[in-house]
């Protein structure tokens, strides 16, 4: 079946738990996870609804291949309405906790409402139950999970959490699972916040039962798992490197935004990549680098855990953050790095540290710091507004900026509400460089102009994970085309948003798609699910899921006019590089791309395509 | 006739560069005239590993680094396959 066919529905306002079967019918139209999640908060929920309300809904969910034996079978969703941007926010996250969902015998649970005080939720297996939170409220993401492992007396218990960042709804906070996984974009930490739900916890002892045809399962994840290894990417590059070692790349290529994207390369690229991850310290003769982890199942192990250098300033005097942790991931490093200009290693890593430790995107975060920091140069803001010097290239006001706006204290309340709202109180919105108001990830679309449109038509906002259009145009995966030109990209683009959708709503990472199609995918969910799972079923749910999630986000108020970039990079040609002189072409790919989607020139699908989808 | 260029190796291929070297860089004189798949074969990078091959961050397809040459102040810079995200 892949399956539980069971969902449990929190009333968070009455404070009951209820059980309640899969909706099947949408499980065959929607596979899972994203798809799945989406279509039962499209169908519950006003779009209109305000995000930190407490009628907008919370769904945590898992696919067919959650907890199963497929490589990265680890994945879970948050899907809610985003309070960053007021689309649809739907983030995604690896580690255990979704397995654990699984294995407890639950596909998804559903939040609606708001607690009257803080409470933390707890599912063994079939019994679930709100547990008050008043002991939790105020504590880190990490001390959260240590008090309630101590509370339970279970060390195996798995716990997805809100930080200080989420109880105080900075728009950008994340909820983290597992110590340093994250459900890291759009805000959903703040929806959980406004909600008063502190954690999640569960134990599952349950396995996952009803897998179709075992057999048949059981050939098709190892054939897959054989293709995950053979291939040089996800069975040497990423497990050795990780994301990280795009750093030169990009940078290379000349589409590294730098210092709020006025440039588009970093000259101290090299000494926050992965290359310099593997250096020795001069202060102590170690490795950043301590080892690679993988998320449940998962046979690629991308994960970085690493260690701070003690001897820094940022954490001489706090002995807390010297132990081994998680990261820095390629968008972290650049966000925390060469969107501000900073090039300190020990830096980023201690402000990545701390958006684990209290639930904050640090990509958001990060852009937000850099268009901070623009504003500074410009003489907006002052050091008595931000209560320091904050120039491009200062690792001090970055360190001391992540403190105080994962705690809400001081200038951090502003930064808290991300770039669009902090350039718009200073007069300059043109200097948010976001899209749907979510910051954008670690590609200039300058330099990479496919992505310039995978970021426009995202539907939660600016975002690389929704059309990783460079896996192409950069990477030449599955094959390599021009990442300076226009052409064909916005077929490209397409392709990737509904494979995507697939690979997300099946439970699994999209990482596998370095190596995968959705021809590996689908003799695994054919052989998980009932139903018939064809190649040209997939597809068609992929392009129904991102169809949905468009409509949704047409009904919330967005229209065309929001598939847009700033106007730095429709208008000021990158200075340097490959893309030296270029704009990205939005202009001449978006009406293609809403004739490829089957659109109207207003960006709404037409009636055909919405009865050709079922929509 | 010589040329100065920077010849970068990334990733697994900085097991490449001579040992002892720092960092990814190498700066070169070269002859003039030397092509990407030269330099490729002289720094005994195995050709299916030069997956990613970039001069002045212009990629280059497999079938034009034999014609591919080299000018003064070029960046040739080189990956195995590696992805991210």
């Amino acid at each position: 079946m892949g399956w539980n066919r069971k969902v449990l529905r929190v009333d968070l306002t009455a404070g009951t738990c209820t059980e309640e079967p899969l909706n099947m019918q949408w499980a065959d139209e929607y596979l899972g996870s994203r798809g799945l999640a989406t279509k039962y908060l499209v169908a519950e929920t006003d779009p209109k609804v305000d995000p930190l309300s407490p009628d907008n809904k919370m769904i945590m969910a898992t696919g067919p291949l959650t907890g199963t034996m497929a490589s990265t079978g680890g994945r879970y969703t948050v899907v809610t309405k985003g309070p960053l941007t007021g689309a649809i926010a739907c983030s995604n996250s690896g580690g255990f906790f979704g397995a654990e969902m699984k294995f407890a015998g639950w596909d998804m649970v559903i939040f609606e409402g708001k607690s009257d005080k803080p409470v933390w939720l707890y599912i063994e297996n079939d019994k679930a139950e709100l547990r008050d939170a008043a002991g939790l409220w105020g504590k880190s993401c990490w001390e959260t999970e240590e008090k309630i492992k101590e509370e339970l007396q279970d060390p195996l218990v798995r716990i997805s959490s809100i930080g200080v960042s989420g109880e105080n709804e900075v728009l950008y906070a994340c909820i983290v699972n597992d110590l340093h996984r994250a459900a890291g974009r759009s805000g959903v930490g703040a929806v959980m916040g406004s909600k008063n739900l502190k954690a999640v916890a569960i134990r599952g002892t349950k396995g996952v039962s009803g897998i179709k045809d075992f057999g048949a399962f059981l050939k098709a994840t190892s054939d897959a798992k054989k293709v995950l290894a053979d291939n040089a990417v996800t069975g040497q590059g990423l497990p050795k490197y990780g994301t990280q070692v795009l750093m030169n790349v990009i940078n290379e290529i000349g589409a590294l935004p730098t210092r709020n994207h006025r440039d588009v390369q970093f000259e101290d690229a090299s000494k926050i990549s992965a290359e310099a991850m593997h250096e020795k310290r001069e202060s102590d003769g170690k490795t950043h680098l301590v080892t690679n982890a993988a998320c449940f199942g998962c046979t690629i192990a991308c994960g970085r855990i690493s260690e701070i250098d003690k001897t820094h300033f940022t954490v001489k005097n706090s002995p807390q953050y010297w132990g081994a942790s998680g990261g820095l991931e390629y968008e972290a490093a650049w966000a925390l790095g060469a969107a501000n200009g900073v090039g300190d290693l020990e830096a980023l890593q201690y402000a990545n540290l701390i958006c684990n430790e209290q639930g904050m995107d640090p990509i958001s975060f990060g852009a937000t710091v850099g268009a901070a920091m623009e504003l500074y140069e410009l003489g907006i803001l002052t050091d008595d507004i931000i209560g320091m010097p904050a120039p491009f290239g200062s690792a001090e006001a970055l360190a001391k900026m992540v403190e105080m706006t994962a705690l809400g204290e001081g200038f951090g309340k502003e930064l808290a509400l991300g770039s669009k709202r902090l350039c718009e109180k200073y007069g300059r919105p043109e200097l948010s460089m976001s899209v749907k108001g979510q910051e954008f990830p670690a590609y200039d679309s300058r330099g990479i102009q496919g992505m310039g449109l995978a970021y426009a038509t995202s539907n939660r906002g600016a975002c690389h994970l929704r059309g990783y259009t460079v896996a192409s145009e950069v990477l030449g995966i599955p094959v390599k085309t021009d990442p300076l030109t226009t052409d064909g990209k916005p077929e490209l683009v397409k392709a990737f948003q509904d494979a995507t959708a697939v690979f997300d709503s099946a439970g699994i990472c999209v990482f596998t798609s370095f190596a995968w199609t959705l021809a590996d995918v689908q003799p695994q969910v054919a052989a998980a699910c009932e139903g018939d799972w064809s190649m040209e079923k997939l597809n068609e749910v992929g392009e129904r899921i991102w169809n949905m999630e468009r409509m949704f986000n047409n009904a919330a108020g967005f229209t065309a006019k929001d598939d847009n970039l700033p106007p730095r990079l429709t208008e000021e040609p990158a200075k340097t590089g490959p893309a030296k002189g270029l704009v990205n072409g939005l202009a001449k790919m978006l009406p293609e791309y809403y004739q490829v989607r089957g659109w109207t020139p207003g960006g709404e699908p037409t009636a055909e395509t919405r009865a050709r989808l079922g929509l | 006739m010589t040329i100065r260029i920077a010849f970068k190796l990334f990733a697994s291929l900085s097991d490449y560069l001579p040992s002892g070297h720092r960092g990814n860089r190498l700066e070169l004189e070269v002859d003039e005239g030397i092509t990407v798949a030269e330099m490729i074969r002289r720094y005994n990078v195995p050709e299916r590993s030069a997956h990613l091959v970039l001069v002045n961050g212009h990629f280059v397809p497999p079938s034009e680094r034999s014609r591919k040459r080299l000018a003064e102040g070029d960046e040739l810079a080189i990956w195995p396959p590696i992805a991210g995200g």
